[in-house]
């Protein structure tokens, strides 16, 4: 189906092998006008610590059901994100380029059970999921940077023995 | 203004705004909220290896650094700039609990007394840490996403498979917060 208008080249493959990175622009822009994510990002962060969203403390409540506020928090986010999606496609609404927006439909997997499990151990016991993690990194805690290599350690496993893996 | 800014703040006005980075990165250029693929970016730049996983263009995706780049700078602003000088409030009963693990100082984000270099060096910390950061990483990928990718763009989207995965990350939290983080907190 995806062979009609994609090519199929190897790249493509690697790259759609967790359905992300895969709306390629084809528009060439100057390397600065990354900077507009840039500022998204620093909102975002911003919000992260304000809201505490990067407390350990916060996410140790959450898995023991001792507070609302992460729930409160991850609900409203994804109301937020349903109803602006439902807007965008209700209104084709167009990238600021004037490019279409996309999106691509995810495929179930038993990755997203096994995985899940296991991205869930390592959250409650880093109280961190990624995002977070560079957050509190930017917060002065220096020591997450060894965090956050061990993420990219396990990144890279992953990637190393994914066929080995059941999917 | 800026003394209510640097109150924490509530849920309902932090969930929203979260929620929003789904629509300014898909209006600003089609960029699909992710964050735990930037992990990805990382090893297909620095060490690919021949591993067909890594063998992609990652300079297409330099986007998403300059997101987690913002991140960072963003945790920086907000720590130097808008800190709350107040202790977090941590619900009793947690406090109750980590006590009895010797953790008593709730004044950072992370514990200082879990999270810091010296730490490194226990087996307590080391797991937490070390082991976390993988399973993270590892599980991460393996289900396709994280939270930012699954629980908030997956199903900003509607996807069931995003919803599977956003149930099993919860199922693993909850197993290691109230059964296995014990354990490991008292050692």
């Amino acid at each position: 189906m995806q062979s009609s208008f994609m090519d199929h080249t190897a790249e493509f493959e690697a790259r759609s092998q967790d359905t992300i990175c895969i709306n390629e622009s084809h528009l060439q822009h100057k390397w600065y006008h990354n900077f507009k994510y840039l500022i998204v990002g620093v909102l975002f962060g911003i919000g992260f610590v304000k809201a505490e969203v990067i407390s350990w403390f916060r996410i140790q409540e959450m898995f023991r059901l001792q507070s609302f506020h992460m729930y409160g928090i991850i609900g409203s986010a994804i109301v937020t994100g349903i109803i602006s999606v439902w807007l965008i496609r209700r209104f084709g609404m167009k990238t600021v380029y004037g490019e279409p927006i996309t999106f691509a439909p995810k495929k179930f997997n038993k990755g997203q059970v096994y995985g899940g499990l296991l991205f869930g151990l390592g959250w409650a016991l880093t109280g961190a999921c990624p995002g977070p993690l560079f957050a509190q990194v930017g917060t002065g805690a220096t020591v997450v940077a060894v965090v956050l290599a061990s993420a990219v350690a396990g990144t890279w496993v992953y990637g190393r023995f994914r066929d080995a893996l059941p999917h | 203004m800026l003394e209510m800014i640097k109150q924490p703040w509530p849920w309902y006005v932090a969930g929203p705004l979260i929620g929003l980075t789904v629509p300014a990165l898909l209006i600003l250029g089609n960029k699909h909220f992710g964050i735990s693929a930037n992990l990805r970016h990382i090893c297909a730049s620095c060490f690919p290896a021949n591993v067909p996983f890594f063998q992609y263009d990652y300079k297409k995706e330099i986007w998403n650094l300059f997101f987690v780049a913002g991140i960072v700078l963003g945790g920086a602003l907000a720590a130097y700039f808008l800190a709350n000088p107040a202790a977090i409030q941590v619900d009793p009963r947690l406090a109750q609990e980590l006590a009895a693990y010797g953790i008593t100082d709730f004044s950072g984000m992370v514990p200082a007394q879990l999270y810091s270099w010296g730490s490194l060096l226990t087996v307590r910390g080391l797991t937490m840490m070390v082991g976390g950061g993988f399973l993270v990483g590892f599980g991460a990928r393996y289900a396709g996403g994280c939270t930012s990718g699954h629980a908030i763009m997956g199903l900003s989207t509607l996807q069931w498979p995003s919803l599977v995965a956003t149930i099993c990350f919860m199922a693993g939290g909850f197993l290691m917060a109230n059964f296995i983080l014990p354990i490991i907190l008292n050692s």
